[in-house]
């Protein structure tokens, strides 16, 4: 082995790299290869190399009060392409069914009258929004984006372990970390064939633009952020600037008689679709939270009336509730008449009298999550915790079972990760995002793939010491052809016609 | 001013100028094949060499990265390289240092001396770096060209130079995207290429494609890459250096030439901007190549070289 992975210890968790036999996968053995390559001082050097380019860029998230640069790790994470197709149609068939769920259960409900979920599920959710019933949006599509948490278990099967159908972010990273890396880290590309995923907010402006309100043929799409303060700001620019669309803040906007504009300098501007990065509680401060001031004033009622698009939409948090995720499978089947192609992790409803026993008997075990929680806030994984947080956590399930779920402790995958100047293996997750346009849900090659730095560590939150990682998809798509007429020549660039003149040769002493 | 500084000056801008173009235009094509496994490595390049003008039987020896890198990029010897070209603008600078703030010398001159480091570095670690080191040392030089240069004829015979280079390494981009045959993704890297991409969404916030990107590229009024707004640029220069400047309409076949490019364009329906395509590209080449020619001829006649004798043998 070459130096960087002298050493590289296998642990229980299935490893991204090697197999059992302790021999990279055949399609990690050029990315091996490569690696075995290099040096130290090599790494060194690019790593020096990354840090000053995200500086440069301000490719930063804030945190505690600071900002920080986006942590990337310079070691890639391939997917094989037949893997890749099974994630792909497990996430379309994912996001299909929670569509159609939100569409049902804002409507007829026909999945309580069936007895697939209970009524209570909906009504003690607390991301069910009732200014959302009854309202159908333009094309439909209700989760423009999703970001759908993938983790691989011990076994080598992907498993599903939550869905995000809100505000997910971490596109404008996948799209800079693949940058980057190509520009840092060029020779890692020989050799191997790699989706591009450049096109990523080619494709969420696409799916904007088909959910404007009928009859609006050039839309202004408009990107909603709550501002400079907010964690994912470089984000939230980031995606304006790639989609060329404004960004604004809620004091840009206003409502009148259900029209919502913005102000410009050339006047008052009609907004017909608002990616918002604000959450629904934020968003309107006439119908949630009326001391928001991030949000517009009658935003909401623009969107019910059908002047102005939502995305995603309004109450997608019923879905991606925890609770709900127990159902999935379930809603998978029901409106699909399909088996779930990506399993979900085993989870407990805490809301079962027996079974909430059961978990609280095992608790040191299991892993426990607030429903309604992201960004790895307020998780209790059993195994690391302390008896004191253990005893906390049993009476906050105990005080209110509805917004707790239990799960099987996954020992995630892991994956080469740079520390210092060796790579060890660290757990990984990966998040794909999926388009919805309406006629078709569309997965993102690759996605972003996050890797908890600490040894040992299960939290891969850029927020909690998490790094991410290039994800490549390997393709065996054929190259294009090139075109059959070529551009006839241009003619040479012209130079001056002589060097410059410096004068005659002279050996005059000067004085 | 001297004819021999005016000449130097105008080709101190072209040169700039080229290197700039031309770091632009490699970091797209070589990025694209790293990154993009549906692009054809060799044909793309066989393009990019075409329209750059390279003779068929150098292009035949250089077919992938990193071998038009070296032609392209690094080679010193050939005054289209990036390296050749600061070389050369390096060399008309020296010769007319007085002519040049102290600023624009000093930039030209330390870029001159990092060149070896610079490309060895390259060569070792991916050529990005490199590429934007030449853009940061052009705009650096344009910033000082603009902050101390005294906007008299030396000012406008610079900026004649660097605008007549752009619209030819524009013409010549957007032809290695034609001839590529790419679809939107190719046409997003000719806008990067061109520092244009951000700038072109905000004006059309609609996808990538190939008609705007040309309709951006050619004839954007305001945007300062655009071929019309570089053709502008440089009538402007050249209307301020004819000394009967806003007097009368003298038959000079520079302005001339310009100029008809500059209205071709302005008054052209949006609808037949792509007709013939290749040939409109090539007319631009050749609008460049008779300005040069004109004011070579015009403006820097009495520059044309001398032949040097020792006294002895002139007896």
């Amino acid at each position: 082995m070459g130096e960087l992975l002298d050493g590289y210890p296998l642990g229980q968790a299935y490893d991204e790299m090697f197999g059992a036999d302790g021999l990279p996968y055949p399609h990690m053995r050029a990315l091996h290869d490569a690696l075995q390559t290099l040096t130290r001082e090599d790494l060194a050097q690019r790593e020096a190399a990354r840090d000053s380019s995200f500086r440069d860029q301000g490719v930063t998230f804030s945190h505690a009060g600071k900002e920080w640069v986006f942590p990337l790790d310079l070691i890639p994470r391939l997917i094989p392409a037949a893997e890749w197709e099974l994630i792909e149609a497990g996430v379309v068939q994912r996001v299909r069914a929670l569509e159609a769920f939100l569409a049902d259960i804002y409507g007829p409900a026909e999945v309580v009258s069936d007895g697939v979920v209970p009524r209570s599920l909906l009504t003690t959710s607390a991301g069910f929004c009732r200014p959302a019933h009854g309202f159908r949006p333009p094309n439909g599509v209700r989760i423009h984006l999703a970001g759908i948490d993938l983790v691989r278990d011990q076994a080598g099967v992907m498993l599903v372990l939550e869905d995000n159908l809100r505000v997910p972010s971490g596109i404008s990273y996948v799209v800079e970390n693949r940058r980057t890396m190509a520009r840092v880290f060029p020779g890692l590309f020989l050799e191997q064939e790699v989706e591009p995923v450049a096109s990523y907010p080619g494709q969420l402006l696409d799916a904007l633009r088909r959910s404007a309100p009928a009859g609006v043929e050039e839309p202004t799409v408009v990107l909603l952020t709550p501002g400079v303060h907010n964690p994912a700001y470089f984000e939230h620019a980031f995606l304006a600037r790639k989609m060329g669309v404004e960004l604004v803040e809620g004091r840009d906007l206003f409502c009148r008689d259900h029209v919502l504009y913005m102000r410009s300098v050339g006047g008052e501007q009609r907004v017909d679709v608002v990616y918002r990065r604000v959450n629904d509680e934020f968003i309107d401060p006439v119908h949630f939270r009326s001391d928001s001031v991030v949000g517009s004033p009658g935003i909401l009622n623009a969107a019910r009336v059908g002047n102005v698009t939502i995305a995603n939409a309004i109450g997608n948090g019923v879905a991606d509730d925890k609770l709900t995720y127990t159902y999935v499978p379930a809603l998978i089947e029901y409106y699909l008449g399909e088996q779930p192609l990506l399993p979900n992790v085993a989870t407990y409803r805490l809301d079962d009298p027996d079974v909430r026993s059961d978990c609280l008997a095992r608790l040191d075990q299991l892993v426990v999550k607030p429903v309604d929680g992201s960004g790895g806030a307020g998780i209790v994984i059993g195994p690391h915790a302390s008896d004191a947080e253990l005893a906390a956590v049993r009476e906050q399930v105990l005080a209110d079972p509805r917004a707790w779920i239990a799960q099987e402790m996954v020992l995630l995958s892991t994956s080469p990760a740079q520390l210092g100047d060796r790579l060890l293996p660290r757990h990984v997750d990966l998040r794909p995002f999926a388009v919805n346009d309406g006629e078709q849900v569309r997965v993102l090659p690759g996605g972003l793939t996050r890797v908890a730095l600490r040894k040992g560590s299960l939290i891969v939150n850029s927020s909690q010491g998490g790094g991410s990682k290039d994800t490549w998809v390997l393709t065996t798509r054929p190259q294009r052809a090139p075109e059959v007429d070529g551009p006839s020549a241009f003619p040479a660039q012209t130079v001056r016609g002589t060097i410059p003149d410096r004068g005659p040769r002279g050996d005059e002493p000067q004085q | 001013m001297l004819s021999r500084v005016a000449e130097a000056l105008f080709w101190i801008g072209r040169y700039v100028e080229r290197a700039e173009d031309t770091a632009r235009l490699l970091d797209v094509h070589f990025h694209e094949v790293l990154e993009d496994p549906g692009v054809d490595e060799e044909a793309t390049y066989a393009v990019l060499l075409t329209v750059m003008g390279v003779p068929d039987e150098v292009a035949a020896r250089h077919r992938d990265s990193r071998a038009v890198l070296e032609l392209l990029g690094y080679d010193a010897a050939i005054p289209n390289s990036i390296v050749g070209a600061l070389v050369a603008a390096w060399q008309n600078a020296r010769g007319v240092r007085e002519a040049l703030s102290a600023e624009i010398w000093e930039c030209l001159n330390s870029t001159h001396n990092s060149l070896p480091t610079r490309v060895s570095a390259a060569r070792d670690f991916g050529p990005a770096p490199f590429f934007s080191y030449i853009r940061e040392r052009a705009a650096t030089f344009a910033g000082h060209v603009e902050a101390s240069l005294s906007r008299d004829a030396s000012h406008d015979v610079l900026l004649l130079g660097r605008s007549l280079e752009r619209v030819d390494m524009t013409a010549r981009l957007l032809a290695a995207r034609i001839g590529t045959g790419r679809g939107s993704e190719g046409w997003t890297a000719t806008l990067h290429a061109c520092s244009a991409h951000d700038a072109y969404l905000r004006t059309y916030q609609e996808g990538i494609e190939a008609p705007r990107v040309l309709e951006f590229l050619l004839v954007d009024r305001l945007f300062p890459r655009s071929v019309f707004h570089a053709l502008s640029v440089g009538e402007q220069a050249l209307a301020r250096l004819d000394p009967a400047y806003g007097r009368s309409a003298l038959d000079e076949p520079a302005r001339r030439a310009i100029g008809r490019a500059r209205t071709d364009l302005e008054f052209l329906p949006a609808d037949s901007l792509l007709e013939d395509l290749p040939e409109r590209l090539r007319g631009l080449q050749r609008t460049v190549s008779t300005v040069s020619e004109e004011v070579s001829r015009g403006l820097f006649a009495g520059s044309a070289p001398l032949h040097w004798s020792l006294e002895e043998s002139a007896g």
